[in-house]
């Protein structure tokens, strides 16, 4: 294989692994602002409860995402030095503008937010919330601007050396594909969020929690989401199709399959299997007239095809049009998902309905998939261009021997499984938990036994031997692993529990099992 | 045009303090994960980790500030420095995805625990190493072609390189072992005034060495430090250094100092910065490209100007807001917070 391809490959398997974890932070940090504003409103502990379980899943997230970050602001150096030369005076002030308004006030705040509570009070607390998730939507918004700038570039001029000269900043980072971009992807952010959320209490719901408050609410908010947000998303993904029908018409003949132009009205195409060699769409199966209807709102609206377009300009097609089939279908599975939870909302089934809830469940990763094919509709329907029309990805490519490439693209390969393959697996297991809630027992533990720091066995049953978060609290593992009952505290593994167990004790009493030991290691 | 030269400048200083602020906020942290491998205790490990833990990931930030500066000021430089770089800076960032990731990871499991501690430090080690390496490798001067890097993917590696690596993950324990004097109490503070004497002198060792090196890799570092009139300026760094040396070594042996020693050793690393920068003006890729020639045009560097001297104190206040509310010994028995 050849340097290019091995940058490409590279810079692909990066970027996607990257944009999963700010997809679900971006609208996991709002999240648990509400819940964090929303106990502090109401002072009803299933708020709290909720923001603590969630913020153990954020702050792993959160990690993964700022390693996986720091890697894509070296890449463009290493590996396309040639664009990052022409196109750093236009791209390089937005990203450190990204860097100096988002990541320090997500960095910043982020330690206060997980650490912070009993230190600083209530309200920097929730300053601390607001701070990160703003600065996780802010960073977005940077992001994107230099993204769109790539696909609909404006306000420069080319100078003698090749390189991109700012002529206007407002024309740049407003450019005509960014509001819609932004928009379309910040809403799939929260939408990603809400049917992880979703699926998590649906799957505690299938598993009997239906008295568990925490799963309950979880579950609802998500819902809500799910039937509020998934229409707008639609509308939304429409708009960005029209803004790119305008500015990128290739993008949009390869997400349609159209090789051929359609005087007479251009047909929405299904299905088929677009072959690039014979520029044909294989085996179609189409509605008539439905593709102008939709993109000129005309059913006999004219559309060109890619036989208008040169051959050496084309994206790859297959690649597009897929991707987009399977970003559009899980945007209606969405859609369906919001209406059939307002119709068991109606109903009075929402926490009973097991068909629901299995799909809900089934539509847990539903969001990552469709992010991550929408993100290959827009940038492979971008080739074979870097900057639209201007830069092509060919001549960006850095000045590497091909060993070079596949050795490092081998290193991410084997270090990003690993290491976010057992980061996955720890949230999956944090989310295999249900939140505690107030459990009966947990009230006749109180007093001299909990300060003993004995911890009853039915909790320890309770506790997966290799979720130190609850087990090892209790437990001091002795010599030759016999697990001894121990009278001193042990620290808390926690996360962030020990801090909130401080100022809020009421928490602890009720729930033990989430939260052992502190109480005796701290407060008495 | 006169205006455009000294905004580069500025851009320059800007870079380097971001730069600084990077090496010794994360030269602490990463500090504290290559003397993790010296500290065998859980419970000792446990309270090194909480140190850092509310902070690191804004130290890092700055390294994505350099990096997104150094892109944004001077694109020209980025491009030429990263393909010459290649090997140290991917194996700087992965080694940051695994020391990044343990701080989460090591909480959450009792099986795995030891191999996240082992990333941690293997981490930690090996990215304050390639930070060093590129160091070296920058110092030592890259091939340039036209408006591109020249030379093979292996010219970053020398001995000079490889001492410059190992010079920095010296340097950075130091600063770790300094910070826990600071942060801790009783036997795992004493255990650090130990470690903090032994790398201390590596350290100061390792500066003496370089700094002799250093002078004969190009004539233009020579030039600064050893003739007329270079040397006036250049002097009193290697005077200062030597009684910094002193009274950080000093303040180690009296107990009562426990945040003495964690500044004498920024002010060590200061010096070398200066140091440095005495070197290399006006130069960013040494004897091959200078910061007027690599900088971005007026209306970038403008542009990022005015915010720049916007933020940066308000990122600084902030910053400065969540040391002192994580202030203070760490409780060992406080858990992961």
């Amino acid at each position: 294989m050849d340097a290019l391809l091995l940058a490409r490959i590279q810079f692909a398997f990066t970027v996607s692994f990257h944009f999963i974890f700010p997809a679900f932070t971006i609208g996991l940090a709002s999240y648990l602002a509400v819940l964090n504003g929303l106990y502090l409103r109401t002072n009803k502990d299933v708020y709290l409860r909720l923001f603590r379980y969630w913020i153990k899943i954020f702050a792993i997230t959160f990690a993964m995402g700022v390693v996986s970050g720091i890697t894509m602001s070296y890449q463009f150096g290493t590996n396309w030095s040639v664009f990052s030369d022409r196109a750093g005076p236009v791209i390089g002030p937005l990203m450190a503008y990204e860097v100096l308004t988002a990541f320090f006030l997500e960095a910043g705040f982020l330690g206060i937010m997980l650490f912070g509570r009993n230190r600083v009070g209530p309200t920097l607390h929730m300053i601390a919330c607001l701070a990160v998730a703003g600065g996780t939507a802010l960073s977005a918004t940077w992001i994107l601007s230099v993204n769109s700038w790539m696909h609909t570039p404006a306000g420069f001029v080319i100078g003698e050396n090749g390189q991109f000269l700012p002529q206007n900043w407002l024309e740049i980072i407003f450019n005509p594909s960014f509001p819609f971009r932004l928009a379309h992807t910040l809403t799939a952010a929260y939408l990603t969020t809400a049917f992880i959320i979703g699926g998590v209490g649906a799957l505690h719901l299938l598993r009997g929690e239906r008295d568990n408050e925490g799963v309950k609410v979880m579950f609802s908010m998500a819902m809500w989401m799910a039937a509020i947000v998934a229409p707008i998303q639609i509308f939304l993904g429409d708009m960005h199709g029209l803004n790119t029908l305008e500015h990128q018409p290739q993008k949009v003949m390869a997400m349609e399959g159209h090789y051929e132009s359609h005087p007479e009205g251009a047909p929405l195409y299904l299905f088929g299997i677009p072959d690039d060699e014979t520029q044909e769409l294989k085996y179609a199966v189409g509605i008539p007239k439905l593709s102008s209807l939709i993109l000129k709102h005309d059913l006999n609206a004219p559309m060109d095809g890619l036989d208008t377009i040169p051959d050496d300009e084309q994206p790859p097609v297959t690649i597009v049009f897929w991707s987009f089939r399977i970003m559009v279908a899980i945007g209606f599975l969405m859609l369906g998902v919001g209406l059939f939870s307002l119709w068991a909302r109606w109903k009075n089934t929402l926490f009973t309905n097991r068909w629901l809830h299995r799909t809900a469940v089934a539509m847990t990763p539903s969001g990552l998939v469709a992010v991550l094919a929408g993100w290959i509709t827009t940038e492979v329907g971008r080739q074979p261009y870097t900057i639209y029309g201007l830069m092509r990805t060919e001549e960006s490519v850095s000045p590497i021997a091909a060993p070079a490439v596949a050795g490092s693209l081998l290193f991410f390969i084997v270090v990003y499984f690993l290491v976010f393959g057992a980061g996955v697996f720890y949230l999956m297991r944090l989310a295999n938990r249900p939140p505690l809630l107030a459990e009966p027992r947990a009230k006749d533990q109180k007093g001299p036994i909990r300060a003993a720091g004995i911890t009853p066995a039915s909790q320890v049953i309770l506790a997966d031997a290799d979720d130190p978060g609850i087990a090892r609290s209790r437990i001091n593992w002795g010599p030759g692993g016999t697990p001894k009952l121990d009278t001193t505290p042990v620290p808390d593994g926690e996360h962030f529990t020990g801090d909130d167990q401080i100022d809020d004790g009421q928490a602890s009493e009720d729930n033990p099992a989430e939260k052992p030991g502190d109480k005796n290691g701290k407060g008495e | 045009m006169e205006v455009s030269i000294a905004l580069s400048i500025a851009w320059a200083a800007l870079l380097v303090l971001a730069v600084f602020i990077y090496v010794v906020l994360d030269g602490f942290d990463l500090g504290i994960g290559i003397l993790f491998g010296l500290v065998p205790e859980r419970k000792n490990r446990d309270v090194m980790m909480n140190s850092v833990a509310p902070v690191w990931d804004g130290n890092e930030t700055w390294l994505v500030l350099g990096g997104g500066g150094l892109f944004a000021a001077f694109p020209l430089a980025y491009a030429i420095l990263m393909p010459a770089l290649y090997a140290p800076v991917i194996a700087m960032l992965l080694a940051l995805v695994f020391r990044g990731v343990a701080f989460e990871f090591r909480w959450r499991t009792e099986r795995w625990l030891k191999w996240w501690d082992r990333a941690f430090i293997i981490g930690s080690t090996m990215a304050a190493f390639s930070q060093g390496v590129i160091l070296g490798a920058l110092l030592q001067g890259v091939a340039v072609d036209g408006r591109a890097y020249g030379g093979g993917w292996w010219d970053w590696l020398s001995p000079f390189s490889f001492l410059t690596g190992i010079a920095v993950v010296a340097g950075y324990a130091l600063l770790g072992a300094t910070w826990l004097v600071m942060k801790t109490e009783g036997p795992l503070q004493e255990k650090a005034r130990k470690l903090a004497w032994g790398f201390g002198v590596a350290t100061v060792a390792f500066i003496v060495i370089v700094s002799l090196f250093t002078p004969w890799l190009e004539a233009t570092y020579h030039e600064r430090w050893l003739s007329t009139p270079g040397i006036f300026l250049a002097a009193p760094v290697p005077i200062a250094v030597a009684i910094i040396t002193l009274a950080m070594f000093r303040s180690l042996t009296i107990h009562k100092h426990e945040y003495r020693p964690f500044i004498l050793s920024l002010v060590l690393f200061a010096l070398c910065f200066a140091g440095l920068g005495i070197s290399m003006y006006p130069y960013i890729i040494p004897t091959e490209v200078t910061i007027f020639e690599a900088a971005a045009p007026f209306n970038s560097q403008i542009f990022m100007f005015v915010g720049a001297v916007i933020l940066i104190p308000i990122i600084l206040a902030y910053t400065a807001l969540a040391y002192w509310v994580f202030r203070g010994k760490i409780d060992p028995e406080e858990g992961y917070h």
